[in-house]
């Protein structure tokens, strides 16, 4: 199926995309009244993959039910859980259910999560991984095999443009983009002028951008997300706008969308991570619309 | 070397629980450097043991836990007293415990959890630098080894939880890609960095390994 996020940015469209977190357990009576909401608001949605190595259903599954609503899903795929086998076994399925916009991640830790006892696979990266999914894209598995049909896939993978070094950074996001990266999904963006150095880094790749942005509720959150969320980080002078505010919800919304405007400009789309607080996203997109 | 650690004593005792009489075995190589299992932590178990009400019918140091032929010499050197014991008390690795328990023909208790095949850092400070992968890349990755020293393994460059050089797991420690391209670049060969290193051939370290000198 061919994905529309991929005419859109192809068409050179400024994209909205979303994210909403799986369920734990088999029940998505929730999740989907959450996604049917958002969906007019936003182009696609992200469903996570056992999102900080926290267990929960699998994305492939949801994804699959959204694609029965008539929403499209970004199926997060991570090589934490999986072999090169589940990996592959995985993407052939999404492809068959519809699922084409991949976004091929590594993984948190397992160490960070909910089941730290189990043990964690990383049989490929997430460059290994791309390269997966183009081998799959040529009608071969990476055993040399030859499939039945060739499945579309439209893959993308994760950048961190705050990072530092960031030229070490900038080495592996080539190696995404050589490996089929076409996309960029990024961190939470902060501080513009890095979103900017980032972008102009990234250009001769000639890879879509889509920066991160997320709603910060309050300060406790913000902080506890420094401590637990790897490659988040929330400057100083933002936490404390967030101390400092009567109704921190409302300043986390000023925030997201004063960064999405600061960053509209270097950017080809947001992804919005409003975390949990879904119908705040228009308000956040409302200038950049 | 093997990196190992003695149980905890209660965890010792317990599986000696209805056991009273015990020889002990330790280990003069990796066990004796970690002090797992050497002549003093042989001796010292004895004392506890003796203070916690068991007998100690002998105990014996061998020379390398992990020879096999070597244990059997030296279990037959001490065979009155391994007779008259309930059990044994190994403290060494694992591969030493196996190749006692094949020799003693009766209860064998391992009294260490191995860890490691580790660096020894400085006295008493062990780190692990290699996990045995049976192919190995140093030569690309400035003498570095990624797939032990970054907690996920990973072959093309930091993940995305890098930040100022220091690992997602642990903000003590440094990322092992930028280990890597601080190396290089003192080497002035980044450019090994953009290379894309293919999956790895984990075929390479099938369980269980096994290796036969040609002749
Ligand atoms: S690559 Fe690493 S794990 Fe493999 S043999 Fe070399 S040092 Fe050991
Ligand atoms: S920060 Fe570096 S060493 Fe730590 S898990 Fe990520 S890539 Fe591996």
């Amino acid at each position: 199926m061919i994905s529309q996020l991929q005419q859109k940015l192809a068409a050179g469209r400024f994209v909205i995309t979303s994210e909403v977190c799986p369920p734990k357990g088999a029940d998505c009576g929730e999740f989907l009244t959450t996604a049917r909401s958002l969906n007019r608001q936003v182009d696609a949605i992200n469903v996570t993959d056992n999102q900080g190595a926290n267990m929960r259903i699998a994305p492939l599954a949801v994804a699959s039910l959204l694609v029965r609503e008539g929403i499209e899903p970004v199926y997060q795929i991570t090589c934490r859980d999986r072999n090169r086998m589940a990996l592959q076994s995985d993407l052939l399925g999404a492809a068959a259910l519809g699922v084409s916009n991949i976004l091929a991640l590594t993984g948190d830790h397992i160490s960070f999560g909910d089941h730290r006892q189990g043990k964690p696979v990383f049989d490929l990266d997430s460059v290994q991984l791309l390269q997966a999914i183009s081998t799959l894209e040529s009608g071969f598995d990476l055993a040399g095999n030859k499939l039945m049909g060739t499945p579309v896939f439209f893959a993308g993978a994760a950048a961190a443009p705050a990072a530092e070094p960031f030229e070490l950074t900038l080495f592996k996001l080539q190696k995404k983009a050589t490996a089929g990266a076409r996309f960029f999904q990024t961190q939470a963006i902060f501080d513009p002028d890095r979103l900017a150095r980032f972008t102009t880094a990234v250009s001769p790749l000639n890879v879509k951008v889509i920066a991160g942005i997320i709603l910060l509720k309050s300060a406790g959150m913000a902080r506890y997300m420094n401590r637990n969320v790897p490659g988040l980080k929330v400057p100083d002078h933002i936490v404390a706008e967030m101390e400092e505010a009567s109704d921190p919800v409302a300043k986390g919304v000023e925030i997201a969308s004063r960064i999405a405007s600061a960053v509209r400009s270097h950017c080809d789309g947001l992804h919005i991570m409003a975390m949990g607080r879904e119908e705040l996203i228009p308000e956040i997109i409302k200038e950049i619309r | 070397m093997i990196v190992s650690k003695q149980k905890p004593f209660e965890d010792i005792l317990a599986s000696l629980d209805g056991r009273s009489r015990v020889f002990l075995v330790g280990c003069a190589k990796c066990a004796t450097v970690c002090k797992s299992g050497g002549e003093e932590e042989v001796w010292k178990m004895q004392e506890a043991l003796t203070t916690a009400g068991k007998e100690v019918t002998g105990s014996i140091v061998i020379d390398e836990a992990c020879h096999m032929l070597r244990v059997g010499r030296d279990l037959r050197a001490r065979k009155e007293m391994v007779e008259e014991a309930d059990a044994l008390l190994v403290l060494a690795c694992g591969a030493g415990v196996q190749s006692i328990a094949a020799s003693a023909g009766k209860t064998t208790i391992a009294g260490a959890d191995t860890l490691f095949l580790g660096n020894i850092r400085r006295f008493g400070q062990f780190e692990q630098r290699c996990s045995l992968c049976g192919e190995c890349i140093l030569t690309e990755t400035a003498g570095i080894c990624p797939v032990t020293v970054c907690p996920k393994g990973l072959l093309n460059g930091p993940c995305g939880g890098m930040d100022e050089g220091r690992c997602e797991t642990d903000p003590e420690s440094e990322c092992v890609w930028h280990q890597i391209y601080q190396r290089l670049k003192e080497q002035q060969s980044t450019d090994n960095l953009g290379k894309i290193a293919p999956g790895k051939d984990f075929s390479r370290m099938l369980k269980p390994g096994k290796l036969k000198l040609d002749k």
